[in-house]
């Protein structure tokens, strides 16, 4: 890694972005077609040469390589990354300048880095010392991303190829023609691509050997890139010196050479003259083929010495980093599995496939397992002992939204209804029936799929087999061919023997001071009345089987009589706080038709009566309380929607303190900031669980609320936690509505109890989110809605079978809101292997982001934050290291390889590393990170990736014509264009940022004002003016809110405003200023973990 | 002794007081050898047309202790302007204003002193509950405060004074809470105010936090008529085989706490209206498994009353708190069932409440009792006073023993406060929050002079009676009644003493002490008790030979006196059997406050016989006075029953009433009714009123009362054709008089 100089990261990305794009999207998918090679690559070629020279050093390079793009190997995209970070990183200076040069304007940025180039030295040491921080960017060139998993340094020329078109080379792989199309969007399917490539498809299997991808998938690529960019990034040098640290880097030791090396292996063929022929070799051709999956960085990392050291030499200090762009890019994963899997439907018949990812638009055929909008596990092949469960640290884990909401073109799930005898079962394991059952002896007797046991079908049930075993009516029935279905249940499974009266929504409004004042009460009383017409109904059904009832409170509550036959409503006082109790029956619940007069009459008068109150202080346990009371009361279950404002400071059981104390941050103390102050919210929502009483929390602060004590019972009870901090009408009512309307109109279960069973061999051991456990084996939620997921961790108790595989099956029983009590079954069936490389071909890096985020955020509440983060990268690095020891083809241990399935996992983990709950930032308040730790809790795959990665588009790229989203760029800051219009979303804010050069015309028709400077920043709502460009923006914003299931208030940004911050903050490539690494830097940390762990 | 009788019904008409003794015995000795002890009767507001109040403060002795008021008996030296004291003979000089008028009346406070608090029940005759206080409102001075509290399972408390939306205040029913939480919860208590520099005006200081809920009529009267009209039946579903939750004790406990925290010391009423015995929370009579009866007396006596304990002493101290404050409690229950009173009846006993039984709140009895309530006297004033304290100062010779009657001891001590206490005792000072004109209360004394140190010829003691009140006018009044009696030696002059005898008042104030004696003891102790006196009386006044029954003659002054304790004996205030403990309670806590004419009723009730021989007379109350050609009018107090003879039935049957010729009958059949509803227009409580004949089922009223003179047992013995025989195993007049004389005769006890 000679190369690796640590180089300033930042800067010179940026601008090349707008490259990017292309690239990533040229270079995977490009791959076959694109010939085209963006402009960049030309520049790369330039810089090849470079490194060709370079290669020679090979190993050199590869440092190089390593410390910049390693990652960028990965991500077949990173051909683009790899440049900048070559550049740098390589000691070829000479070249990779030239590269960069060439590349856009937008190279510049590299420009700096490369100055670096002195860089290998210097990367070493930062690592070294520095380790993680920032510096890292040196680490980062210490990892050569080259995805090469050859050593083989001789494609240093390659190596080249590499920077731009790592990803190209990775196409390349396939066709090392296609390299030019590389260039733009083909490569994505990095691994996958491959795959498809045809040649490839067999990736996996061959992937197997991931290992060598790297090179080249991403990692040949880049491996290359890396170098290249390296030059550049030493031409660039000049502005590299920015690190001084970096120069140090050097340190690392040859390693990255070795790195680089890989890159090169396959490819050493510097031949695409242009900058593609370096690829190809890289890709490896060699590779290529064989696994395009995974991509290895082979970098050394800044972190080790070594790396730095040997590379040292090469340049000095130029200050070296990794290529943003040759490391992987979740974008480019993200487009090309769009491209691969968007189109044909996902057919579920086939046990342990990978479904696409969640961030592709995809059909679900249900053949007999569960669809991915159910259920999604972190692998689809399990190893088949704990052993290599073990080895491997790849967590088990199923991720289940069982009450999912499924897009218009695909059917609910079939209600089956078995009569009185209720669904047929195993006698043993209690397992429902499935598709997976085997029925023997003619169909007369069945064998349970998860225990074995031999059961009697019932006469009623009997059923001639066919002439495979299969029952002649499998097709007939959904239980028997669906991996989703339902089941009337009987009375039995009935709380007290009883069907279930409907369930009741009540609306507690907290009427202090506070709420009054910020116009909260009128607002929410106004949309009541019309909002109680929409309540959620089953079916077809005319009017909703939903009762209401009202409760107003602030220091005491006041219930309210709305019976039909009252000409006014009634109000009752309870100030017995301490004992809380419902103080009537008849009148509180009603029906919205029967008493629409009343309950308008109410809701005109709430805010008249309360306007001219005093009372400042609230409580809040006894709210709950009485409403679960309530309920109690009207034997039914149901949901409490509270809207809430203040620290309940009354003097009521669950009184609450201020203990908010930043200066615990970072100390042992700091998991106190998460938990409860008290333990009577936990009892508290016991009692809410058994009643079925789900509750919904509206909160309103204007100063600390304590939201993780608050939000243990919407938590417990599976219910949502709403924040709008500093709430003022004008700004945040639509925010407000729409989301009011949303989760007043969702469809939810109550009382439901969902039990995970298995088959022999693995067990269910550890549950995550919004509910509540009394014993290990049943989650109990008193209320669950289609946004929420449990997530499930299973461990080993027995050895798989490959043959039978695994089996899951969910089984979830609840009252819908009609009344009607039913049990949803979902069943998926995965694949075991005795392999740990099939283990690692069928992961989904998404889903693993969820679980480990989900486990992470738990583990704050008992351990310190910094232990907690150790643990996740530890696990992350054990992960890696193992697939590079058991998986990866030999290379050198400067290479960073990655899994083509994880790698993904750096960018994700590191996103959630410096999440707010995991390394706060100063404006991030106690309260935001409770509730941002609450609301993770139960995301489904698709919140969680959007929420760690957000969505960056630019609005003014794509034609205005287009209908389609613009493709997205990274989430860096290297990636904006000042002349450029962004949104940026994850899923909780959505930012439009203005870049300070922008057209004069784009804001006039956006913002309808002449010029930048007169665009209000902090702007909410884009004026409503009738031209493309606005509509069309509008339009995208709308959709993307349609997207989420919380509404995202708009904010926007102008470039180099104060408010641009808060943007930055979601900016999560780049280093934040909480000090949270950026992705190069820690990706070079990784790399040097996982060396250490293989060393 | 006709000179005695009018001597003792004017001191009666006068003065509201009648003696045992109207000649005292002058050593404790012989006081106590006179077996009835010295006491009184006394009606403190009895209504006196001619005795208009002085609108100036009474002038006290100044001796601190004995404080008495200036009174007719003291000696005045009009020239020194001094005084006598004639308890303390302590001399004491006119104020100097006491020549002329002073207007120092003082104001009653500024807060309308009277206000009524409301409680309802759920029952299907809600109905007409709320027409009765809807009727009740109308009768109330406009600017009196009313509230209204409401109980079913839980108790609300109704925020009058609100618009639009009608609020009310609600508590769990089965948690007692102390007045302060109370008025915490129902924010009375005043906001502490906090930052007062900061804020230097805060505009409205709530000079009346209470107004919420205690509203005068005139202001809210709409309001109220509207919630009452919107009233439902506790919404709570009752399951089959339960009873309704009913949450009295703590309904009650929050109205106390309510006018607690609110107007201590002011007259207030607070209406208790119940259809049934309360079922949970402090206070619960009765749980509300409808398969466990309410307790009977045959529970209480095998000790099986589960929750009587319990219930009672919440109601007894919600009753002492009550006390203190000056209120007083009605209780109004209508039911089939017993609703409580025996646990309850302290409530009313203590404060001078109202205690009103019936079956239905839908029945004449209730309505016109209650409106009862609200009647006026000659003045215009409601018949009712607060909070008056009774204060009695004897002179030396005498102290004072206890009292009977709907009071509570102010446990003030004093030089004449005896050390034997009869009722309650060891005080000269009762708190008799609630009076209306005809409450009375029994006063025992103990002569305390001893035998050695004999009072002159021709000394009087004194008492005086000292009852400051709140009129229903706001007033604040003072009555004060001073009496003197003449000392006899009664060995001397036991005739003298003998003579001025009160039988009445004396079987009356016996009664008293039996019925309190059968609160705390079993009742045939008291029997055997009463029995015992009886004897001795009759030893000691009797004339007889010694061993010969057939001689023994008591003078006139004493004739009926025996007959008196034969039907007391008999009566629902001794005997359980065939009452309910709510009944028993229900007769005694109007036993305990009427005065003697009615406690007389009571004891012995009248019976008058209707024929064409004459007109009414008032007969014997004997089975033989059951006759076929009679109609009869029985008037016990609490019923009042007319009998038609077999023979007037059969006519009435026949329809003789209705032909002209016979019109005489039509009259005859009508004259009891008249004298009935003359007798029902007066009474409070509304006596239950029962028209029955010969063979009815309720005869069973009358037979129960007669002296069983022919029984099953002896009927053929007397083998005469008039009377109705009774089918009982009770001793008759007959046979218990001729027990009484032997044992009297007898030197055996």
């Amino acid at each position: 890694m000679n190369v690796n100089q640590s180089v300033p990261p930042v800067p010179p990305f940026g601008q090349p972005q707008p490259v990017y794009p292309a690239y990533h999207q040229s270079s995977y998918g490009g791959q076959p077609g694109s010939t085209a090679p963006p402009t960049p690559y030309g520049a790369y070629n330039g810089p090849v040469p470079g490194y060709q020279q370079a290669p020679p050093q090979g190993v050199s390079r590869a440092p190089t390589s390593s410390g910049a793009p390693p990652a960028s190997t990965a991500q077949a995209p990173c051909g683009q990354a790899a440049y900048g970070q070559f550049g740098q990183g390589d000691v070829q200076n000479g070249p990779s300048s030239t590269v960069q040069m060439q590349r856009l304007p937008g190279s510049q940025p590299f420009g700096s880095p490369l100055a670096p180039v002195v860089s290998q030295p210097a990367v070493l040491q930062p690592y070294g010392s520095p380790p993680t921080s920032a510096q890292v960017t040196t680490q980062l060139a210490g990892m050569q991303i080259s995805g090469a998993v050859a050593p083989a340094p001789p494609s240093s020329g390659l190596s080249y190829g590499p920077p731009t078109s790592l990803a190209s080379a990775s196409g390349s792989f396939p066709n090392s023609g296609l390299y030019g199309s590389y260039p733009q969007g083909q490569a994505p399917p990095v691994g996958q691509a491959q795959g498809y490539l045809g040649v490839q498809t067999p990736q996996r299997s061959a992937p197997s050997q991931a290992s060598s991808f790297t090179p080249p998938a991403s990692g040949g690529p880049r491996m290359p890139s890396m170098t290249g960019p390296l030059l550049p990034g030493q031409g660039f040098g000049g502005p590299s010196v920015s690190q001084p640290n970096h120069v140090s880097s050097p340190p690392p030791q040859a390693l990255p050479p070795g790195t680089q090396m890989t890159g090169p292996p396959g490819p050493p063929p510097p031949m695409h003259s242009p900058q593609q022929p370096g690829y190809q070799l890289q890709q490896n051709g060699s590779f290529g083929p064989a696994r395009g999956p995974q991509p290895n960085y082979g970098s050394p990392y800044p972190g080790v010495p070594t790396f730095g050291s040997q590379p040292g030499p090469p340049q000095p200090l130029p200050p070296k980093r990794l290529d943003p762009d040759a490391i992987p890019s979740p974008i480019q994963v993200i487009e090309d599995d769009r491209n691969n899997r968007g189109t044909e439907p996902f057919v579920t018949g086939v046990r342990g496939q990978v479904p696409p990812l969640v961030t592709t638009n995809f059909l679900v055929k249900d053949q007999g397992n569960a669809s991915p909008r159910y259920i999604r596990c972190t692998s689809y092949n399990i190893p088949c002992t704990s052993d290599m469960a073990k080895q491997a640290q790849v967590p088990l884990a199923a991720v289940i939204k069982p009450l999912a909401r499924l897009p218009p073109e695909e059917a609910s799930p079939y209600v089956v209804d078995h009569g009185e005898s209720g669904p047929l079962r195993c006698n043993r394991c209690k397992a429902y029936m499935c598709p997976f059952m085997q029925f023997i002896e003619g169909g007369r007797r069945f064998q349970c799929c998860f225990c074995s046991c031999i059961n009697d079908v019932p006469p009623q049930y009997f059923q001639h087999l066919d002439h495979t075993g299969k029952r002649v009516d499998a097709y007939d029935r959904p239980e028997l061919s669906l991996g989703s279905y339902e089941f009337l249940a009987t009375v039995d499974y009935c709380k007290n023997n009883k069907f279930p009266s409907p369930p009741a929504f009540i609306f507690m409004i907290d009427v202090s001071y506070n709420a009054i004042r910020t116009g909260l009460v009128r607002l929410l009383c106004e949309e009541l009345k019309s909002l109680l017409d929409f309540l959620p109904r089953e079916g077809g059904a005319e009017e909703s089987a939903i009762r209401v009832g009202f409760v107003t409170y602030n220091k005491v509550l006041h219930f309210y009589n709305v019976k039909s036959s009252l000409a006014q409503p009634q109000m009752m006082v309870v100030s017995d706080v301490a004992d809380m109790f419902v103080p009537l029956l008849d009148g509180f619940l009603v029906n919205v038709n029967e008493s629409r007069a009343v309950i308008t009459s109410l809701l005109d008068q709430i805010p008249e009566m309360f306007a001219d109150t005093r009372e400042t202080e609230t409580v809040f346990a006894p709210v709950i309380q009485a409403g679960m009371e309530a309920l109690k009361a009207a034997e039914c279950a149901g949901k409490l929607f509270l809207f809430h404002t203040s620290l309940p400071i009354a003097e009521a059981p669950g009184k609450l303190k201020n203990r908010d104390d930043r200066k615990l941050i970072n100390t042992d103390k700091e998991k106190t900031l998460f938990q409860p102050q008290t333990g009577a919210y936990q009892t508290l929502a016991k009692e809410c669980v058994a009643q079925g009483c789900c509750v919904d929390l509206f909160l309103f602060p204007n100063q600390y609320v304590d939201v993780a004590t608050l939000s243990v019972v919407p938590q417990l009870t599976g219910g949502s936690v709403y924040k709008y901090a500093c709430f003022q009408v004008e700004n945040d009512q639509e925010r407000f509505l729409s989301d009011l309307r949303r989760d007043v109109q969702k469809v939810v279960g109550f009382d439901a109890v969902m039990r995970v069973r298995t088959s022999t061999g693995i067990r269910a051991v550890d549950f995550f989110g919004a509910f509540y456990m009394s014993n290990t084996t049943d989650v109990e939620l008193a209320g669950l809605d289609g946004d929420k997921t449990v997530t499930v961790e299973f461990k080993h108790d027995d050895r798989l079978n490959e043959e039978s595989g695994a089996l899951l099956q969910c089984a979830l029983l609840y009252t819908s809101c009609a009344g009607q009590r039913r049990l949803r079954i979902h069943n998926l069936a995965l694949n075991c292997c005795t392999q740990l490389a099939d283990l690692y071909r069928n992961c989904e890096t998404d889903t693993l982001i969820n679980y480990m985020a989900k486990f992470a955020y738990r583990g704050v509440l008992n351990s310190p934050v910094k232990a907690v983060r150790d643990t996740l990268i530890t696990q992350c690095a054990q992960i890696l290291a193992c697939y590079r020891k058991n998986c990866a083809s030999p290379s050198s241990a400067g290479q960073l390889i990655l899994p083509e399935c994880m790698k993904l996992l750096p960018v994700y983990l590191n996103c959630v590393l410096k999440s707010d709950v995991l390394q706060p930032g100063a404006e991030v308040t106690t309260d935001d990170r409770a509730y941002v730790r609450q609301l993770v809790t139960s995301m489904d795959v698709a919140e969680t990736n959007v929420f760690f990665y957000p969505r960056l588009l630019p609005l003014t790229k794509s034609p205005i014509e287009s209908t389609t989203e613009p493709p997205a760029v990274r989430a860096s800051e290297e990636r904006l264009s000042n002349g450029d219009i962004y949104l940026l979303e994850n899923g909780l804010n959505l930012f439009l940022w203005v870049g300070a050069s922008v057209q004069q015309g784009v804001v006039q028709s956006l913002f309808s004002v002449s010029s930048f400077s007169q665009i209000i920043s902090g702007l909410s709502v884009l004026p409503v003016l009738d031209n493309p460009l606005s509509k069309k923006v509008r339009g995208l914003i709308d959709s993307l809110r349609a997207q989420r299931s919380r509404y995202m208030k708009l904010i926007v940004v102008k470039q180099e405003d104060k408010l641009e911050m808060l943007f930055k903050h979601f900016l999560v490539e780049d280093k934040s200023l909480s000090g949270g690494a950026s992705y190069v830097d820690f990706l070079c940390h990784m790399h040097k973990e996982i060396r250490q762990l293989l060393s | 002794m006709a000179t005695y009788l009018e001597f003792i019904q004017q001191n009666e008409e006068r003065d509201g007081v009648r003696f045992s003794w109207n000649v005292w015995p002058s050593s404790r000795l012989e006081a106590t050898r006179m077996v009835v002890p010295l006491a009184c009767l006394l009606t403190p507001l009895k209504e006196c047309p001619d005795l208009p109040p002085v609108q100036y403060e009474p002038v006290f002795c100044s001796r601190p202790t004995c404080k008495a008021v200036l009174n007719p008996l003291c000696q005045v030296d009009y020239r020194a302007k001094l005084w006598a004291c004639n308890f303390c003979f302590q001399r004491n000089q006119f104020p100097p204003a006491y020549a002329g008028i002073s207007e120092v009346n003082q104001p009653a406070e500024l807060m309308p002193q009277f206000s009524t608090i409301e409680y309802m029940i759920q029952e299907d005759d809600l109905q007409a509950l709320k027409e009765s206080l809807q009727m009740s409102l109308s009768l109330l001075p406009p600017d009196a405060l009313v509230g209204l509290i409401t109980f079913g399972r839980m108790v609300q408390v109704h925020e009058l004074s609100c618009e639009g939306i009608s609020k009310s205040y609600v508590f769990r029913g089965t948690k007692d809470l102390t007045a302060k939480q109370i008025q915490d919860m129902l924010g009375l208590t005043k906001p502490a105010m906090p930052m007062q520099q900061a804020r230097p005006a805060q505009p409205q200081e709530h000079p009346f936090v209470s107004s919420r809920f205690l509203q005068p009529i005139h202001k809210i009267d709409m309001n109220l008529t509207d919630l009452l009209g919107e009233l439902q039946r506790d919404p709570w579903p009752v399951t089959q085989g339960k009873r309704p939750l009913r949450s009295t004790g703590v309904a009650l406990s929050i109205a106390v706490g309510l006018l607690e925290g609110t107007f201590p010391n002011t007259g207030a009423r607070i209406m208790l209206f119940t259809g049934g015995p309360p079922t949970q929370g402090p206070g619960m009579v009765v749980g509300d498994e409808l398969k466990i009866p309410i307790r009977s007396w045959h529970d209480i006596e095998k000790d099986n009353a589960r929750f009587m304990k319990k219930a009672t002493k919440h109601y007894e101290m919600l009753a002492n708190r009550t006390a203190v404050n000056g209120h007083c409690i009605d209780i109004y229950a209508c039911a089939l069932d017993q609703t409580g009173l025996l646990e309850m009846k302290c409530c009313a006993n203590l404060t001078g409440g109202h205690m009103v039984m019936g079956d239905s709140f839908n029945t004449s009895l209730f309505k016109q009792t209650f409106q009862r309530i609200f009647s006026k006297d000659f003045n215009g004033d409601f018949r009712m006073a607060f909070g008056a304290t009774l204060e009695v100062k004897t002179s030396r010779e005498l102290k004072i023993a206890g009292a009977i009657g709907p009071c509570v001891s102010l446990n003030v001590k004093g030089p004449c406060v005896s050390e034997n206490e009869l009722g309650v005792g060891g005080t000269s000072q009762w708190k008799i929050c609630g009076l209306d004109p005809t409450s009375t209360l029994g006063i025992y004394f103990e002569v305390v002079n001893q035998h050695n140190a004999p009072i002159p010829q021709g000394g009087r003691g004194a008492i005086q009676f000292v009852t400051q009140y709140q009129h229903s006018s706001t007033q604040r009044r003072i009555r004060v009644t001073t009496i003197a009696r003449n000392w006899a030696d009664a060995q001397s002059q036991l005739r003298h003493i003998e003579a001025a005898f009160d039988q009445e008042a004396a079987a009356v104030l016996m009664a008293r002490l039996g019925v309190f004696r059968a609160e705390s003891e079993e009742g045939p102790d008291v029997l055997r008790w009463l029995d015992r006196q009886l004897i001795r009386l009759c030893q000691k006044f009797g004339q007889y030979n010694k061993e010969d029954p057939t001689s023994f003659r008591l003078s006139d002054s004493f004739s009926l006196y025996p007959q008196f304790m034969f039907h007391l004996r008999r009566s629902p205030f001794l005997q359980v059997f065939n009452n309910s403990p709510d009944e028993s309670s229900y007769y005694r806590h109007h036993f305990a406050r009427q005065d003697l004419t009615q406690s007389l009723i009571m004891i012995q009730p009248i019976l008058y016989s209707y024929s064409f021989q004459g007109p009414p007379e008032p007969v014997l109350l004997d089975s033989s006075s059951i006759l076929a050609d009679r109609i009869l009018l029985m008037d016990t107090f609490f019923q009042i029953v007319i009998y038609l003879g077999e023979t007037i039935a059969q006519w009435r049957k026949a329809g003789y009433q209705d032909m002209p010729e016979y019109e005489n009958f039509k009259h005859l059949l009508q004259a009891p009714l008249d004298d009935a509803q003359e007798i029902l227009q007066a009474r409070f409580p509304m006596p239950r009123y029962i028209n029955t004949e010969h063979g009815g089922s309720q005869a069973r009223f009358l037979l129960s009362k007669v002296n069983p003179s022919q029984t099953h047992n002896n009927l053929y013995a007397w083998g005469q054709e008039t009377g109705a025989p009774i089918l009982t195993d009770d001793v008759s007049l007959q046979v218990f008089m001729d027990h009484l004389k032997k044992l009297a005769v007898s030197s055996a006890c």
